[in-house]
């Protein structure tokens, strides 16, 4: 995975470390929390858009089917949240198989098509299925995780726990992209038919990386009920799949650490932005169709890229 | 009621709504067959449309004919702004790209909607006061009458324009050869801005003639959009014949199911068919061949 990487790994985690006392307000590390567990999505969407070209406008319904696996489970069956976890993780890529290995022979727009649909499905199921689902308004009490006798409930706690799993997910991922699948996934989106001409089997690929990035947000999903203790089918409506598209493309799409910026920087600003409560949707159409046509390649290096052209002029 | 009365009652609902899906299908197909570009937008036109006649009517007290045409014309302009500022700039985008840019006017429209109307639900006096015909058991509303009348004359309108105008002619030969196309002198990047305006156009009046029975909010436009694609799917997408066909189809599943089987998953089931279509039939009942490029 290159000694960048590795560098820049130690260097995230050395922040992570040591930003909790740093900041000391419970609510801000709060917020760090949802950064690391938005971040665990957008990691796995930007493998899945960025690495092997296959878009998903369907990720909040991974992500909701592990929080409602993981919150159902909890409340009504009285499941340890550990077991919900692993519960969770698991029927979100047991959906994410069956759902993709139709899927995904499908490309561009229908793929796309394909996915929303996918998505205002679960949604609908989230909502019309209120004997599990509490309908509309959701439903709260889902437990906090523990450790034996230390409960994470603290919002420090649950920010190492948290981010303890995104650096290990981010050391996997860099792991995969450097790997003999992370090139098979970059052949594939230069040329799907080049790609298998090599010899690569594209449609396993595809399958695989879209349960990961299924797995990914499915985890995601579990952090995020045993975290917020409520949750409601609006959290995971279509409109957060497209949010989840912005992080990515702010960061730059192929680009893990951009993953995790764009996430950050979503999930940051609003709470400083007052104008983001109402006016959230029009500000992120124009994010998004701002970064795509301005600077496809992300917010970093497209700025890096400006000024670079500026130095470059006589 | 009857079970039988019931079912043309559903019926009934049905084709209204599938005349609406149609509409958006046809929307699909005319940028489709200019540009390539599925406009995920697609469905912001039609609520921008029935938006606008509710503002123009109910708020400035327009006559209704004049309100129906300057909501056309405004929603049109915006369709065309929206392919100058968002899709003409692009330089060789890549599906991803046009997807993502799509998705991101779709979300832009939708929020500016909220921002100038609120969240709430508004309604539209239906365009004839006369009360509804009763046959055999099951009411039909004037609006639904209106609704395909206006949808046929849409219908008419377009195949003149496509045989008859000099424009029409011209945005076809794009559709069938681009490079040809240009090659004979016509102007492909302005068809472009025409399909993305005309496309906006029809679905402007979709949206205004549909308000009256299925009231309009800012966030109405996803749906309407994948059902749309779903009826321009399984028609064949690029053919306009089967998309009218489909918009029926897909309307009629989606009223008899919400009447007989539940009315909370009716959209669900809609859009289940969507994926069916797309997984086993892409290239719709019309057999286009158009479908069989984004499958293997």
């Amino acid at each position: 995975m290159g000694k960048k990487n590795l560098y820049s790994l130690a260097a995230l985690a050395g922040v992570v470390l040591i930003l909790p006392p740093i900041i000391g307000n419970p609510y801000y590390i709060g917020v760090l929390v949802f950064v690391g567990i938005y971040s665990l999505i957008t990691i796995g969407l930007s493998l899945l858009i960025g690495y092997a070209g296959q878009i998903s406008l369907g990720h909040a319904a991974f992500f909701g089917l592990g929080a409602y696996t993981s919150g159902i489970l909890s409340t009504r069956f009285g499941l340890s949240p550990w077991l919900g976890v692993v519960a969770a993780v698991f029927l979100t890529c047991g959906v994410a198989f069956i759902i993709g290995f139709p899927v995904l022979k499908l490309k561009g727009h229908y793929l796309a098509m394909a996915t929303l649909a996918f998505g205002e499905i679960i949604y609908i199921v989230f909502n019309q299925w209120a004997e599990y689902t509490g309908g509309p308004s959701g439903f709260g009490g889902i437990p906090n995780f523990s450790l034996g006798s230390i409960s994470l409930e603290s919002d420090t706690g649950y920010y190492y726990f948290v981010w303890g799993i995104v650096l290990l997910i981010i050391f996997l991922s860099l792991n995969l992209i450097h790997s003999r699948v992370g090139r098979a996934l970059r052949a594939i989106n230069e040329g799907e038919l080049a790609a298998a001409c090599m010899g690569v089997d594209i449609s396993r690929y595809k399958l695989k990386i879209f349960v990961l990035s299924a797995f990914f947000a499915g985890l995601a999903g579990s952090l995020y009920a045993h975290f917020v203790t409520f949750i409601s089918p609006g959290t995971f409506s279509v409109m957060f799949s497209i949010v989840l598209l912005t992080m990515v493309a702010i960061g730059g799409i192929a680009n893990i650490w951009g993953a995790i910026m764009g996430a950050a920087l979503l999930t940051v600003l609003p709470e400083y932005l007052r104008v983001f409560r109402d006016y959230d949707i029009l500000i992120y159409g124009s994010v998004l169709l701002f970064i795509m046509i301005f600077l496809p390649d992300g917010l970093l290096i497209g700025i890096f890229h400006l000024f670079r052209r500026k130095e470059n002029l006589p | 009621m009857s079970i039988s009365s019931q079912l043309l009652q559903y019926i009934f609902t049905g084709i209204a709504i599938g005349s609406i899906y149609g509409m958006v299908a046809l929307g699909f197909n005319i940028i489709y067959n200019a540009t390539g570009i599925i406009n995920l937008a697609q469905g912001e036109f039609v609520m921008l449309g029935g938006m606008i006649m509710i503002s123009l009517t109910n708020v400035l007290k327009l006559p209704m004919v004049l309100g129906f045409f300057i909501s056309v014309g405004i929603v049109t302009l915006i369709g065309a702004g929206f392919e100058r500022g968002a899709i003409h700039p692009l330089k060789n985008p890549s599906v991803l790209t046009l997807i993502i840019i799509t998705i991101a006017g779709s979300i832009l429209f939708k929020g500016g909607a909220m921002f100038i109307w609120g969240k709430q639900t508004y309604s539209l006096p239906p365009f004839s006061s006369g009360s509804s015909v009763r046959i055999m058991g099951a009411y039909l509303s004037p609006q639904t009458l209106w609704i395909l009348g206006i949808m046929v004359a849409v219908m008419a309108a377009l195949v003149f324009f496509f045989n008859f105008t000099i424009i029409g002619k011209a945005m076809k030969a794009c559709a069938v050869n681009k490079t040809a196309a240009a090659l004979v002198g016509i102007n492909v990047k302005l068809m472009v801005l025409f399909s993305f305006a005309l496309s906006a156009a029809i679905g402007a009046v979709a949206g205004i003639i549909i308000t009256p029975v299925a009231l309009m909010d800012y966030d109405r436009g996803t749906m309407l959009a994948i059902k749309g694609f779903a009826a321009a799917v399984l028609g064949g997408l690029g053919s306009n014949i089967g998309a009218v066909i489909a918009g029926f189809i897909i309307g009629l599943i989606e009223s008899v199911s919400a009447g007989f089987i539940s009315s909370g998953y009716k959209d669900a089931i809609a859009l289940l068919v969507l994926l069916l279509v797309l997984f086993l039939k892409p290239s719709g009942i019309m057999g286009s061949l158009e479908g069989k490029k984004f499958k293997k």
